[in-house]
C-alpha cells in the first residue's frame, strides 16, 4: 500500500492532494494536461520535492516534511515509465531492459510477454515508438519494482498502437502484485484501465470533472483552464 | 630539423590531454548537474586561464613551483629536485593552462544529455558515480573526444606559460613553439619554416575531426 498527502506551490495553482493505492491495484490519475499529475508522479519517484506532506510505502517513510526525511529515488525501488525517450540510446533493447534488472534471465520472458523478443539487438532509434514503450515497461518491470509509475506511457503513440498496448496492459496488470499509478489525460483510457480513478484538476481531486467533461459542460473556472484542456478523443 | 622539440611538444600535449580528460570529466559533470553554494565562483576560477595573459599564469606557477612555493618545496623535500625547468614543470603548467578548454566543452557535452535519461537512471537505482560511467559518459563521448582534441591543440600552441616555467632546455622543456621563436631570433628561417609547416597538417586535421564530432552530437 502506498499512501501520501502532498502540498506544493506551483506556478498557476497549489498542489494539494492525498490518496492511496493498495497492492495489485491500478490507480489512474486523470485530468487536463498541466493539472499537476506529472508533478505528483515525480514527487512519488523522488525527482521533485513537495513543500509539505508525507509519503508512506507500507511502514517505510519515503518523504516526511515534519521529520525532514526524503528517501532518494535510488532507494525507493520503483518502476517509472515516462512518456517517451528514456531508453538509453547507446544500448540495444535487451541491454536497456537488463540495465538494472534484478535477474537478467527474466528478460527473455518479459520480452516474450511484450512481444519484442525479435528486437533485442536493435537500438532504440531503430524500432517504433510502441516497441520502445514496450521495452521501457520491460525495463521498469525487470527491476522488480515495489510500485510502478506510468506517466502517459502511450500518449505519444498512434491511436491503433495505443489501443493495442492499452489492452495488453489491462490483460497483464492482474499478474502484478504491486500498486500501479497511471497518469493520463484521456478519460477513455482511465475508464478502461483503472481499478480506481482519481480525477485531478489544478492540483486537487475534482470528483465532478469526468461527468462535466463527458457532458461537455463548461468549465466553471473560466478560460485559462479551458485553454489548457486537451481535446478529448471521445470517439473511442 | 629539430625533431626533438616536436617530440617534446607532442609528448606534452598528449600527457596534458590524458590528465585533463581524467581529472576534468568528473569536475565538468559536477558543474553540469550539481547545485551548490559558490559554484559560479569555482567555475570562474577554473576559467581564469582563458582570461589571463599566459605570462601571468606562468608567473604564479613559478611562485608555486619554485623552491619557496608550496608545491616546489614539498616536491624538493621529497625528491631533492626542483620542478622548474623540468618536463614535469611544463606538464603541470600545460595542464593548468588548458583547464578551461577541457572543462567548458565537456560540461556542454554533459548538459546536452537528455535530463530524463539521468532521471530514469536514478529511478532505476543507479548511484551517482554509476550514472556517470554508465549513462553520462557513453552518451557524451563525441563531445568528450572533441574536448580532448581542443585540449591537445591548445597545448601544442602553448608558449608564454611554458617559457616562463620551463625555459628552453633542449629535449626537456624546449617545445616546438619555443624552438620556432628561437630560430627566428637567430634569423634561421629555414628551421622556423619547417617546424611551422609541421604544425599545419596536425592542427588542421584535428580541427576537422573536432568540428565533425561537435556537429554529430
Amino acid at each position: 500500500m502506498i499512501s501520501l498527502h502532498l502540498k506544493k506551490q506551483l506556478r498557476y495553482f497549489d498542489l494539494d492532494i492525498s490518496f492511496s493505492c493498495p497492492e495489485g491495484k491500478m490507480l489512474v490519475m486523470v485530468g487536463p494536461s498541466g493539472g499537476g499529475k506529472t508533478t505528483i508522479i515525480r514527487i512519488l519517484a523522488g525527482l521533485d520535492v513537495p513543500d509539505e506532506g508525507k509519503i508512506m510505502f507500507n511502514d517505510e517513510v519515503w518523504f516526511d516534511s515534519v521529520s525532514g526525511s526524503n528517501l532518494p529515488p535510488q532507494k525507493r525501488h520503483l518502476g517509472y515509465v515516462f512518456q517517451e525517450y528514456t531508453l538509453f540510446p547507446h544500448l540495444n533493447l535487451y541491454e536497456n531492459a537488463a540495465f538494472a534488472a534484478a535477474d537478467k534471465s527474466e528478460i527473455d520472458e518479459l520480452f516474450g510477454m511484450f512481444k519484442i523478443s525479435h528486437l533485442g539487438k536493435r537500438k532504440p532509434h531503430l524500432v517504433s515508438g510502441g516497441e520502445r514503450q514496450r521495452c521501457a515497461i520491460c525495463q521498469a518491470l525487470a527491476t522488480h519494482p515495489r510500485v510502478l509509475l506510468m506517466d502517459e506511457p502511450f500518449s505519444a503513440l498512434d491511436v491503433v498502437t495505443r489501443r493495442e498496448l492499452r489492452e495488453e496492459l489491462k490483460n497483464l496488470k492482474g499478474k502484478f502484485s504491486f500498486p500501479i499509478i497511471y497518469v493520463t489525460h484521456d478519460i477513455n483510457e482511465a475508464l478502461f484501465l483503472g481499478d480506481e480513478i482519481l480525477p485531478v484538476v489544478d492540483g486537487t481531486v475534482d470528483a465532478g470533472w469526468i461527468r462535466r467533461t463527458i457532458n461537455r459542460e463548461s468549465s466553471h473556472t473560466g478560460i485559462p483552464k479551458a485553454a489548457r484542456d486537451p481535446k478529448l478523443a471521445l470517439a473511442y | 630539423m629539430d625533431y626533438v622539440s616536436i617530440y617534446v611538444t607532442l609528448k606534452l600535449a598528449l600527457i596534458t590531454t590524458v590528465v585533463l580528460m581524467i581529472l576534468g570529466a568528473p569536475v565538468a559533470y559536477i558543474l553540469a548537474y550539481a547545485k551548490f553554494p559558490g559554484k559560479s565562483m569555482i567555475e570562474a576560477f577554473l576559467y581564469l586561464p582563458t582570461a589571463l595573459p599566459p605570462t601571468v599564469i606562468g608567473f604564479y606557477l613559478i611562485i608555486a613551483l619554485g623552491p619557496k612555493g608550496i608545491l616546489g618545496r614539498s616536491w624538493e623535500s621529497f625528491t631533492g629536485d626542483t620542478i622548474l625547468f623540468t618536463f614535469l614543470g611544463i606538464a603541470i603548467a600545460s595542464v593548468v593552462y588548458s583547464i578551461p578548454f577541457a572543462i567548458q566543452p565537456m560540461k556542454a557535452a554533459f548538459q546536452k544529455i537528455d535530463r530524463r535519461l539521468i532521471e530514469n537512471a536514478c529511478v532505476l537505482g543507479l548511484s551517482k558515480s554509476k550514472i556517470f560511467f554508465r549513462v553520462a559518459l557513453p552518451n557524451s563521448i563525441s563531445g568528450i573526444v572533441a574536448a580532448a582534441i581542443l585540449v591537445f591543440l591548445h597545448s601544442i600552441g602553448a608558449f608564454g606559460v611554458l617559457i616562463m616555467v620551463g625555459g628552453s632546455v633542449p629535449g626537456e622543456t624546449k617545445v616546438a613553439s619555443i624552438a620556432i621563436y628561437e630560430a627566428v631570433e637567430m634569423i634561421d628561417y629555414r628551421t622556423a619554416g619547417l617546424l611551422s609547416l609541421s604544425f599545419l597538417p596536425i592542427s588542421y586535421i584535428f580541427l576537422l575531426i573536432a568540428n565533425k564530432l561537435n556537429r554529430d552530437t
